[in-house]
């Protein structure tokens, strides 16, 4: 058989194959199918659902208290005023003071930057001497560290405050940034523990061989490769910190409450008329800061879980 | 024993043991590694060959015994300050830095100045042929470009001895060969003492000077790879190196008139040219015999012949493996292509018996 021959069969079977009927390629999907109503359906409900609350105190927070008194929260505002937003930031009164949420978010800040920053920066050194250097009695260490994360706050709270009390930091507020870095400890372990065991042991043996030591390997080699790990690091602590209630109001002072204590005392004031709309705005201003970092970490975020979560 | 090792050792591995609780790794180990000596350190996975290479680079501490490195004693020094240079499987390369930062790093450590870095790192990259590398990122590189970078690693460091842990383990079939090729004329050029771990006996035959055959944490065999493929010590060493693996044979050794004779049904092979290892004795013992030394069909010329059915033939391209029964045991015999049997064809066998081993059936040693 010639290769003319040969060549003239092919195109006769490809011709073959076009010319008879029945599937062929990749299947044909039809948009409004019963699968995409039901998905899509289902989405747009949960969506609407979890959204409509927000909705209420956006809209809310942004009437006069007069069209609030009509009763339909669901309608948006006849007259956008931006008063209640001005209120709750700066002059809604809580006990004495009547400077508005702007002490208690300062305050906030000066509580959970140092927290934050302090918690992980002792954390990641565990978690990768846990990992990577196995010094003696690693493994009770760990379960001792374990174990505190299972252990309820509030049964430590009278014991911390005795603590705090003794070493004069009652009160103040780098007596709740100790506690705060102390309670992040066991969980903040764990993760960067699971982060740094899960990275090849040969790059650390090669470092050793190249010569460096604890430190060199830690902040030469190891925080480079890690900074997915530390963002969802940071935002566990930022989120937590920041939304903390009970330390909050059991170790500090009424000057150096966060900002959660005092939107709790603007909100549940029992005197006067409630002020829907600056309740509905200070406490959007109060998870705003949560918000604004999950959203713009979202995805290194899920990446870090992920990676911290695979190998144990 | 002597308390220093001698001037011409370059690793010298004194009565090392290693435990992890009550798990012996490795017992009562001995190793003289000579300057400028290849030794590859051969065993299937978990017989502790890549432990020792640890210890010898300081990564494990050891539970007993002592390590000399050039003369000194370096037990209990850290890995950057014993002189070695280490290449892992994985290549362990820094992903966040580029090809020189990686080469650089043990440089930079320890505090070299500049422009020594520059003229080591100018150096090993030219021996690898990496210099169009340099500025990229190991994520950017192929797998054995990686292991390149990983060689040059311990290249730029000066050090004594090189310790290979399965280094090309991890990459395809012919880039292994090649790269194979280049770690032997890296030899060749650098005259360096190299220890080399691996599980695959092509390497360990084309490389070593000497091959150390492990198991269970105890040097069976440490001789040249000729001697170790011709004249295996125990039935273990004989069975692991080889492929198609050597055949063996179960029966018993008898004293014929007119001398040793191996028998096993009704097969009878005389031993006259066999060269025994220990004076014989009658008793159980297993023949062995590497599917390349038996011929098929050769005709006369051998002091006896065996007949068998062929089984399965198995062609490999090069050449064909022919399965048969020997009393009652599988058999394999390699022949050229053309010269392949049918299916269930009758043939005989004959060898040579100074080619074959002998080995104590009870004890596995050989005879």
């Amino acid at each position: 058989m010639s290769i003319a021959d040969i060549t003239a069969q092919a195109s006769v079977a490809a011709g073959a194959r076009q010319d008879i009927a029945g599937p062929y390629g990749p299947k044909p999907r039809r948009v409004i199918s019963r699968r995409n109503v039901f998905l899509y359906g289902t989405l747009f409900v949960m969506a609407v659902y979890y959204l409509l609350p927000l909705y209420v105190m956006i809209v809310t927070s942004l009437k006069g208290m007069p069209e609030i008194r009509l009763g339909n929260i669901f309608s948006p505002p006849l007259e956008i005023t931006f008063e209640p937003w001005v209120k709750a930031w700066s002059t809604a009164c809580t006990g004495l003071n009547c400077d508005g949420l702007s002490r208690g978010f300062w305050n906030s800040v000066r509580i959970t930057v140092p927290s934050v920053l302090l918690s992980i920066a002792i954390a990641s050194v565990n978690g990768y001497a846990l990992a990577n250097w196995r010094f003696k009695g690693a493994d009770t260490f760990f379960i001792i560290l374990i174990v505190g994360a299972f252990i309820p706050y509030q049964v430590m709270i009278y014991p911390i405050v005795i603590i705090l009390r003794e070493i004069g930091l009652y009160g103040s507020l780098s007596g709740l940034v100790i506690v705060h870095s102390i309670f992040g400890m066991p969980i903040l372990t764990l993760l960067f523990r699971n982060y740094f065991a899960s990275m090849p042991e040969e790059l650390f043996r090669a470092a050793r061989v190249d010569g460096a030591g604890f430190w060199g390997i830690f902040l030469r080699i190891m925080l480079p490769m890690s900074l997915p790990i530390f963002v969802v690091a940071i935002i566990l602590q930022v989120t937590g910190i920041w939304n903390d209630f009970l330390f909050g109001v059991v170790y500090t002072r009424p000057d150096t409450y966060p900002m959660t204590v005092q939107l709790n005392n603007i909100v549940n004031s029992v005197q006067g008329v409630k002020e829907y709309n600056v309740n509905m705005a200070a406490t959007i201003l109060t998870g705003l800061v949560p918000l604004i970092v999950y959203f713009i970490s979202g995805k290194l975020f899920v990446r870090g879980i992920a990676a911290g979560a695979v190998k144990g | 024993m002597a308390m220093t090792a001698a001037n011409d050792t370059s690793v010298s591995i004194q009565d090392l043991s290693l435990n992890f609780g009550a798990v012996t790794v490795l017992e009562t180990l001995n190793l003289d590694v000579a300057d400028g000596e290849f030794i590859v350190l051969l065993g299937p996975s978990g017989c502790g060959k890549s432990t020792l290479l640890n210890c010898i680079a300081g990564l494990l501490d050891v539970s007993e015994g002592r390590i000399f490195i050039k003369g000194k004693n370096v037990t209990w020094e850290e890995p950057k300050d014993r002189g070695i240079g280490m290449v892992f499987q994985s290549y362990a390369l820094y992903p966040q830095m580029t090809v020189e930062k990686n080469l650089s790093f043990g440089l930079r450590v320890a505090g070299t100045p500049r422009e020594e870095i520059a003229k080591r790192i100018a150096r090993a990259a030219e021996i690898l042929q990496i210099e169009p590398l340099l500025q990229r990122k190991p994520a950017a590189l192929s797998g054995g470009q990686r292991q390149r970078v990983a060689i040059g690693r311990a290249l730029v460091r000066d050090v004594d001895v090189f310790l290979f842990d399965e280094p090309l383990s991890n990459l395809d079939a012919k880039l292994r060969a090649e790269l194979r090729v280049e770690i032997k004329l890296l030899h060749r050029k650098l005259q360096n003492t190299m220890i080399y771990v691996t599980h695959d006996q092509i390497e360990a035959m084309t490389l070593a000077d000497r091959i150390a055959v492990m198991k269970g944490g105890v040097i069976q065999q440490l001789d040249a790879p000729q001697t170790i493929y011709n004249r295996p010590v125990n039935r273990f060493v004989a069975g692991f190196l080889g492929s198609p693996a050597m055949n063996f044979v179960d029966g018993r050794l008898e004293d014929a008139d007119g001398g040793w004779r191996f028998a096993a049904e009704d097969i009878k092979i005389p031993l006259g040219t066999y060269d025994f290892a220990k004076p014989p004795a009658p008793g159980a013992v297993t023949f062995g015999i590497r599917p390349e030394h038996v011929s098929l069909n050769s005709g006369t010329g051998w002091p006896f012949s065996i007949a068998a059915n062929v089984e399965v033939v198995e062609p490999m391209g090069s050449d064909t493996l022919v399965w048969l029964k020997l009393a009652q045991q599988n058999f394999s015999v390699r022949v050229t292509s053309e010269r392949t049997p049918k299916n269930d064809e009758a043939v005989t066998l004959g060898f040579d018996p100074m080619r074959a081993s002998l080995f104590d059936t009870a004890t596995g040693t050989r005879i």
